[in-house]
């Protein structure tokens, strides 16, 4: 059900604010979710939901969904219909490829992505907007496609299917259908709209306020004839952040006077920084030690947590032997949320941190021995991404066994 | 091919079972055919499919709010934790010749379905009256347990009914042997990989015979797929194909070997917990080398000379 609110961009910080390019919290405090999910107007993932999809695939949950990561939808419900009855759907999703760095919050689309791809067995378009980048970033256009091949090597680490997978950039790809359907949606988007949905001013240059098309057009199977000819039809499912929201909102707006289905999101919340779970709504990619890199060794990642990442453990051992530490705040236990895939390792974790038995230290301990286990991976999947390998992701080919 | 709802029907009224029917549209899930059919005709039921790593099947039909742990029923069954799992789509259509949302007590009917095991809730015996399908999902019907007992007989088959919720926490050893291991059935069946079929769950099929469309080079693209000239392809191929198939296929060998040299119980839990633990590091593995064979070729492919003339 489409809200339609009025989507005034707040510019001071009495009002949370979450929009492609800018996130805080109220006050610098937390994040309200259940704020921002009656303001655009998304449904929560309830349990049936998960469960639906436990029996439709065959396979528990990804820790994502279990541990309410992903934790908004829309049209999540009407896909898994679909889904249930013979009628499959493709994935989109994408990244803006600003840095070179890329820390664990970015690959957390990319790894629920990677399990929907194999868990539900569909294919997956992959969107770098290295166009975006250039314009909103002020980077040069060569160097914002280098980013975006050198990114693309990193989410092909992630492990998606060769065989099922398009990655392409926008600088490569717009043109010829793509291009068409942009044209068509912004026939349908009035620069007042516009301007509301993302906050353009007169301020900002046209590059900008012609940007959001290309966002939106990959959720329409025509844009990419090469994969999906004749199959207009077919359903597109979009896992991303939440602050991607007004992006799709408008997407989905304009869908049905195009005759194409709305696209269905699956969303998540923001990956907190180390230091505090407070002052920031989302990781940095311009503080380094604010986040853990997917190109820290062992050694760094060990420091960054035992030095920086916010403790909600008491000031003195026997306080906190006492009283606990204090879950709601404390990184160390909401990465591990995050990451952790024993459900019942997690449980005893809590339990006993939180009643004071167990103590940071080790708390820090068994997450540097996770993220070092992650990263590790990461980077000998990375290692192994030759030029010929993106090259092949990103070539212009059919998929023919994408529903396999 | 399969018993059609009608041959069904028509079977149990010569058996003088007693039986009322609800027609209603299509309904794939517990939660739309409490829509249609009022608790006050007989007890819903949920349906299982399940299949164990040695390709043998099972059925569990139970009351809607019984709590079924595939994991203490795999250790009841003798199969270890992570023993049984949901049964693959074209297992429903080959084995029980019925459609998505289907899986139903009547479908042991059909002689493909044979070897398949049945495990009735032990909850049923205190109701008067439940519901099933009979074949079909557009069609509910409510019976007595003796009703469906007597079916069963008259098939050749002693109906089982089990305390799905008893022994939560089973211990299985040399002085406990599980508790279900008996019901496991003796012979394996395997089910050929269709990967080019045609989604089967159309509503309403008039005879209930999946659409087992063998993808033979056919005419119009088949909806799932892009794939126009698709030759038959038998399981073998699929293991190479998929990544998850692959490392499964390692892993059974693995298990099979390391079950073969050695023995004891604490044997099988190392084999069940190599299994779960390697599983996704394995998968992880084999995609990036399906990745690396598909770059090479795809290399090589723009490198390729045109055939000399």
């Amino acid at each position: 059900m489409e809200v339609d609110k009025k989507e005034e961009i707040a510019s001071d910080s009495s009002e949370q604010v979450v929009n492609p390019w800018e996130v805080s919290a109220k006050d610098g405090g937390k994040i309200d979710y259940d704020k921002l999910i009656d303001q655009f107007g998304c449904q929560r993932l309830d349990e049936s939901l998960i469960d639906r999809v436990e029996r439709l695939t065959s396979r528990q949950p990804h820790v994502f969904l279990r541990r309410g990561v992903f934790f908004a939808h829309r049209d999540f419900d009407l896909v898994l219909d679909a889904y249930e009855r013979g009628d499959k759907f493709y994935l989109y999703t994408g990244r803006g490829p600003s840095s070179e760095a890329l820390h664990l919050g970015h690959l957390i689309p990319f790894m629920f992505t990677k399990y929907l791809q194999e868990a539900f067995k569909v294919p997956l378009v992959i969107q770098l907007t290295d166009d975006e980048k250039c314009m909103w970033k002020n980077l040069s256009v060569e160097e914002s496609q280098r980013l975006a091949r050198e990114n693309a090597k990193d989410i092909i680490a992630c492990g998606f299917d060769v065989t099922k997978t398009f990655i392409f950039s926008d600088f490569d790809y717009v043109g010829g259908a793509f291009y068409k359907n942009m044209v068509k949606v912004a026939k349908c988007v009035t620069l007042n709209k516009a301007m509301g949905i993302f906050g353009f001013s007169g301020e900002d240059h046209i590059g900008k306020l012609s940007f959001p098309p290309v966002q939106a057009v990959p959720s329409f199977p025509s844009s990419f004839p090469h994969l999906f000819p004749g199959k207009d039809k077919l359903r597109c499912l979009i896992p991303c952040a939440i602050d991607q929201d007004p992006y799709f909102r408008m997407t989905r707006d304009v869908a049905p006077r195009l005759g194409y289905s709305k696209p269905a999101l699956i969303e998540s919340s923001f990956f907190p920084a180390l230091q505090a779970s407070g002052e920031n709504g989302k990781m940095s990619a311009s503080d380094p030690n604010s986040a853990i890199y997917v190109t820290d060794t062992a050694k760094d990642i060990k420091n960054k947590i035992n030095r920086y990442a916010f403790s909600g453990g008491q000031d003195s051992i026997e306080k906190h032997r006492e009283i606990g530490a204090n879950l709601e705040v404390d990184i160390p236990v909401k990465y591990l949320s995050f990451f952790l895939e024993d459900d019942a390792e997690l449980e005893h974790i809590k339990k006993e941190y939180g009643e004071g038995r167990m103590l940071t230290g080790e708390v820090k301990k068994r997450l540097t021995e996770v993220l070092t286990g992650m990263v590790e991976r990461h980077r000998m999947a990375r290692a192994a991404v030759t030029e010929e390998m993106v090259d092949a992701f990103m070539a212009v080919r059919p998929l023919p066994n994408m529903f396999e | 091919m399969g018993f059609s709802k009608d041959q069904l029907l028509s079977q149990l009224q010569e058996l003088e079972i007693d039986y009322s029917k609800y027609e209603h549209p299509p309904v794939l899930t517990v939660e739309e055919q409490a829509k249609y059919v009022s608790s006050s005709e007989g007890a819903l039921s949920k349906n299982l499919f399940f299949k164990d790593k040695k390709h043998r099947y099972y059925i569990i039909s139970a009351m809607v709010d019984t709590k079924v742990d595939i994991k203490v029923l795999s250790q009841r069954l003798g199969l270890g934790k992570g023993g049984i799992r949901m049964a693959p789509e074209e297992a429903l259509a080959e084995l029980l010749q019925v459609s998505l949302g289907c899986v139903t007590p009547f479908a042991v009917v059909n002689e493909s379905a044979r070897d398949v095991s049945l495990l009735l809730d032990q909850k049923f015996k205190n109701q008067t009256r439940f519901i099933f399908h009979p074949l079909s999902n557009d069609v509910s019907i409510s019976l007595s347990t003796s009703g469906l007992d007597k079916f069963l007989q008259s098939i050749g088959r002693d109906p089982v009914y089990v305390d799905l919720e008893a022994n939560a926490n089973p211990v299985v050893g040399k002085d406990q042997p599980p508790d279900l291991a008996v019901y496991v059935p003796s012979n394996s069946v395997v089910v050929p990989e269709l990967p080019n079929k045609t989604p089967s769950a159309q509503a309403p099929p008039k005879n209930v015979s999946a659409e087992k469309t063998k993808p033979v080079a056919s005419p119009k693209p088949s909806k799932s797929t892009g794939n126009v000239k698709s030759v038959v392809q038998n399981s073998g191929l699929s293991v190479f194909k998929n990544p998850d198939k692959f490392v499964e296929e390692i892993l059974d060998k693995t298990s099979a070997l390391l079950l073969s040299e050695v023995k004891g119980e604490n044997v099988e839990a190392l084999a069940e917990t190599l299994r779960k633990r390697l599983t996704s590091e394995f998968t992880h593995l084999a995609v990036m080398y399906k990745n690396i064979a598909y770059s090479e070729g795809f290399y090589a492919g723009t490198q390729c000379q045109p055939k000399r003339q």
